[in-house]
């Protein structure tokens, strides 16, 4: 591809990119920017440089806030509750769906179709229109305001999608590789262990990378579901109060903010090539 | 070592339609194999159900005299090349080898996988490849770790799935004769599947023709090309391929388009009654009588050349014809089942390298009448075939064989006891 | 419930199985059939609910009072200003939306398709908005446009040499509100749009484009005429989602606004007709339209513009 681009293309396509960078990295370094404020330096733009963008004087007043100060009690234990709930959502549905993923790419049954299309349908569904009738029945039977009954919900989130993106890398490993195993003097599971698994073990990798950053990702069940006990970092952070009553959280808030932040960051770009082709494989015919 | 029998072997799909049809077919110890047909023939099909990956609808499956039918893959005791190779990408050259040793837990020692490895990777160059991936691997070598895998698994029996489709030309010859000489070598029952006419020729003692699921004829190479028994088997076997020509029947004299023959004995009886058949002519039995020299009976015939192509070692001529409508139907069917592209018909030459005729010119050509064949066009049947020369053939092709994999087995006990 | 799912399966087919077979197919549900009754359970067992609640008028804080009142709640979530106020503010977030995440997004993927350097650092870096919490992104932009603590007015300060007023109230009023909702939803969502596209521009042979280079076609005839009718498939997928995204939009304009200045979305109506004034009944029925109006798009999209949405994962 490169080898047909000129090199004036290439100059200007090299500009053309400098914008597009330096639009995606503005907000990000401007969340990072107040959590480094003080609380004086907020709401004044003179303690300020590059108009009102970046503080004279960075503090870490506003992480010490949310792990040991006032915003602590909500803070430190609504990542907990994160971390908690989207593991376990993660770990549940990724394993139901790559099982079901499996038989849909490797075995012939009635039904494959109806599970794939469903699962499609399945993630279609707003949300929202979930939250009225689990509202109502959580309440009833005690589930409200629980990790359960955030998780089975997280399970709507996630295993659609992992059904989708697993069920195409599948599709991707020579269904040949696993009769050979076969003819070779292997029986299924072996087949299935020393060969199959290896093979499919960074597409479920991936997969649950994307599933877990579904679940941590989520407001609308977390903000609607749950109020002091299973309150994740999402909803938490909405419902933040200052370190008095008026004055308002934004430093704790970004201080929050690039604390759940930067470990998904990392995991994203980490494996950023195969999360591409991880969301896209499902979606784009490949 | 074993023997491989297949009878009335049966495989129908949901829809009702027979993959493979009632076919049945005998492989003796030791013997190459080779099912040969066009694509969708079914040979794939059969090759798969002998090795377990595939259901067997009717019929029995007898390794060793042994049903097997219901054996799953591993306990089958084959080995088999696929035609991508399979290869595991996840692990080494070494350990692609290795993996069916690996799998029978605590039956060889470390060593002794080491050193199965090693003797196959000798045996096929493979020695410096060993710690690479097979991505890293040219086409042609990952052919041969797929027969690596294959050997140290010390099986009753090789399956091959068209092993050379995804081989360049050069690279396809150089291991068609690689896998002659192992199976000779390891004097192993071989099965190998093929759509490529020449690979059944050069390698197998014996081929088996497929047509749309059914077997055609099981025979030498020789006798398929000498004595085949029908239109499809005559036309599939052959590069290039028989030239098949309508011919009207008036007593004992033959019509063809170019040319008249004169036909004795009983093929007379066997023709009577019939309007028109189909006469089979190779292009390598059809000379230019200005430079070869030809029997006295030969039938000569003039006609105008359309095309030549030189190859230096030898040369081929085009002249086209118009089928009789009578017939056109039944070699435009033939046509479509050899997976042609229904050209228009032309007779082909290949003549002499020192034909000097070119296109355009009035070309002088014989050919020897007793090397033609004559087709029923309604059965396809090979009127000519003389079953008992054919029955010949046969025990000359099979004497030749064991004498060849006896020589085989005395050249390696002599290795053996030298090293 | 699996074993269920298995027979159906089994009775329904004509032709004689070999043990195999049909091995293989109880084998298939009873590897797939956990993870398909757990969807079911979590996803189509609400709806119906929803559906079913839908139908009464249902006080959380009075059950005893809760009385069928068939379609009453849905007649009166249409005819009330507030339904029409709320789907006229998500329709305008949708379209806006998806229009700049489209050129944008086209723009960015045809960027990073042919780009050299910085090939790498491009691609990385537009992947970091995907990994970002909306919550934050709300957040982050909130504060930027807040007169107190953000930049964005100090910034157009000084782009328009001092004709923006330092004080301008960003959330004070309805289009100003959406117009930060709008770019911070574009901002967050571009990415994953331009990398569906890249998924797309990359099945666009480049000999085809070639091709159309030596036939005489220019830049803008290449575009619109080999490359666009080529990645169509990709193009109507990545319309499709953002769309149905877009239409349920909630953390955003929650964080920003809460609702005020006509900002409320459709999602937002059923989250405070439940849960802060707990009429369970009118805010089933909000929820039941709100997914008959996605079930509409989709439907919109695969009928009418024949997106095959299974075609990428369909069987060998």
């Amino acid at each position: 591809m490169e080898t047909n681009v000129s090199d004036k293309v290439k100059t200007w396509l090299g500009v053309a990119s400098i914008p597009i960078m330096v639009w995606t990295a503005i907000p990000l370094l401007w969340i990072l920017a107040t959590s480094l404020k003080s609380t004086a330096a907020l709401a004044d733009s003179t303690q300020n440089i590059l108009g009102n963008f970046w503080p004279k004087h960075m503090t870490l007043d506003n992480y010490r806030l949310i792990f040991t100060g006032g915003a602590s009690d909500l803070f430190v234990p609504a990542l907990w509750h994160s971390i908690v709930v989207c593991l376990v959502s993660t770990v549940i549905s990724v394993i139901l769906a790559t099982f079901c993923a499996y038989a849909i790419a490797r075995l012939d049954f009635p039904g494959k179709g109806v599970i794939l299309t469903t699962a499609l349908a399945v993630s279609f569904f707003p949300v929202i229109a979930m939250v009225t009738p689990l509202f109502n029945l959580w309440r009833q039977i005690g589930l409200f305001d629980t990790l359960p009954g955030l998780i089975i919900p997280y399970l709507a989130l996630t295993l659609p999608l992992s059904i989708w993106t697993l069920s195409a890398f599948f599709q991707q490993i020579p269904w040949e590789m696993e009769q050979a195993a076969q003819v070779d003097g292997a029986t299924s599971w072996q087949a299935f262990r020393k060969v199959i698994a290896p093979l499919a073990a960074p597409g479920v990798f991936t997969t649950a990378i994307i599933a877990f950053f579904t679940a941590w990702n989520d407001f609308v069940f977390s903000s609607n579901l749950t109020s002091e006990n299973a309150r994740t970092v999402p909803a938490a952070l909405a419902y933040f109060t200052g370190a008095s009553q008026f004055e308002q959280p934004t430093g704790a808030i970004c201080a929050a903010a690039v604390i759940v932040t930067i470990p998904v960051v990392i995991l994203v770009l980490l494996f950023q090539r195969r999360i591409v082709s991880g969301l896209t494989s499902g979606a784009v015919k490949g | 070592m074993s023997r491989i029998e297949l009878k009335n072997i049966v495989k129908k799909y949901g829809d009702g339609f027979p993959a493979v049809n009632d076919v049945s077919l005998d492989i003796a110890d030791g013997e190459f194999v080779i099912l040969v047909g066009p694509s969708g023939c079914g040979k794939s099909t059969l090759l798969r159900m002998v090795v377990g990956l595939e259901d067997i609808t009717s019929g029995d499956l007898l390794i060793d005299g042994k049903r097997v039918n219901d054996l799953a893959p591993r306990d089958r005791h084959l080995a088999m090349v696929f035609q991508n190779y399979a290869l595991y990408p996840h692990l080494t050259v070494f350990e692609n080898i290795a993996f069916p040793l690996r799998l029978q837990k605590g039956k060889h020692s470390e060593e002794e996988i080491r050193r199965m490895v090693h003797q196959a990777s000798g045996m096929l160059e493979l020695d410096e490849h060993l710690d690479r991936k097979p991505s890293n691997l040219s086409g042609g070598q990952r052919q041969r770790v797929a027969m690596g895998r294959a050997i140290v698994r010390e099986a009753d029996a090789f399956l091959f799935d068209e092993p050379l489709s995804n081989l360049d030309a050069k690279l396809r010859g150089q291991m068609r004769t690689e896998i002659a000489r192992m199976q000779r070598r390891l004097g192993i029952t071989t099965i190998y599947v093929t759509h490529d006419q020449v690979e059944a020729m050069t390698l197998g003692d014996r081929v088996a023709v497929l047509k749309k699921g059914i077997l055609q004829q099981v025979a030498s190479p020789r006798e398929l090309y000498e004595q085949p028994v029908n239109l499809f088997v005559a036309g599939f076997i052959g590069s290039p391929p028989m030239n098949f020509l309508p011919a009207r029947v008036s007593g004992s004299t033959l019509h063809l388009p170019h040319a008249e023959v004169t036909i004795t004995g009983d093929l007379v009886e066997k023709v009577k009654g019939k309007d028109v058949v189909i006469v089979g002519l190779r292009p390598e039995h059809i000379k230019d009588a200005t430079v070869e020299t030809t029997p006295e009976h030969a039938v000569h015939f003039t006609a105008v050349v359309d095309q030549t192509e030189w190859l230096g070692n030898e040369q081929y001529a085009y002249i086209p014809f118009d089928a009789d409508r009578a017939v056109r139907d039944k070699l435009d069917e033939l046509d479509r089942e050899l997976d042609g592209e229904g050209m228009h018909p032309q007779l082909i030459v290949n003549l002499d390298a020192r034909s000097r005729v070119i296109e355009g010119d009035e070309a002088d050509l014989a050919f020897d009448p007793a090397l033609m064949h004559v087709f029923d066009p309604e059965s396809g049947d090979n009127l000519t075939r003389d079953d008992e020369k054919a029955a010949q053939i046969a025990k000359d092709s099979e004497a030749q064989r064991r004498m060849a994999l006896e020589r085989a087995k005395k050249r390696e006990a002599a290795k053996g006891g030298a090293a | 419930m699996t074993t269920d799912s298995a027979a159906t399966g089994t009775t329904r087919t004509k032709a004689r199985l070999s043990d195999r077979a049909r091995g293989e197919r109880a084998l298939g549900w009873r590897l797939a059939g956990p993870a398909f009754v757990i969807m079911l359970l979590v996803t189509l067992y609400p709806i119906a609910y929803a559906v079913y609640l839908s139908l009464f008028n249902y006080r959380l804080t009075d059950p005893a009072g809760r009385k069928f009142v068939f379609l009453r709640n849905y007649l009166t979530a249409l005819t009330d200003p507030l339904f029409w106020q709320t789907f006229t503010t998500t329709f305008i977030i949708v379209v806006v939306t998806l229009v700049f995440e489209l050129v944008l997004g086209m723009a960015i993927a045809m960027v990073m398709n042919k780009v050299v350097w910085p090939r790498k650092t491009l691609r990385t870096i537009v992947l970091i908005p995907y990994s970002i919490i909306t919550v934050v992104s709300g957040f982050a932009w909130l504060f930027a446009a807040q007169v107190s603590t953000g930049f964005f007015n100090h910034w157009l300060h000084v782009f328009t040499f001092g004709a923006w007023n330092l004080e301008y109230d960003w959330f004070g009023g309805r289009w100003s509100s959406l117009t930060i909702i709008c770019l911070s939803e574009i901002w967050k969502t571009t990415p994953f749009m331009s990398l569906l596209l890249l998924a797309g521009l990359a099945q666009v042979d480049s000999s085809m484009e070639e091709a159309a280079k030596v036939d005489g076609a220019t830049w803008w005839q290449r575009f619109y005429k080999v490359i666009l009718p080529n990645m169509k498939a990709a193009l109507m997928v990545a319309v499709l989602f953002r769309t149905l995204d877009a239409v349920r939009i909630y953390d955003n304009p929650y964080i920003m606004t809460g609702g005020a200045n006509k900002t409320m979305t459709l999602s937002m109506l059923v989250a405070n007709e439940t849960i802060n004034r707990v009429e369970i009944g009118m805010g089933s029925a909000l929820a039941v339209i709100l997914f008959i109006i996605v079930l509409i798009i989709a439907f919109i999209f695969v009928r009418g513009f024949k997106v095959d949405l299974t075609g990428g994962t369909r069987g060998r």
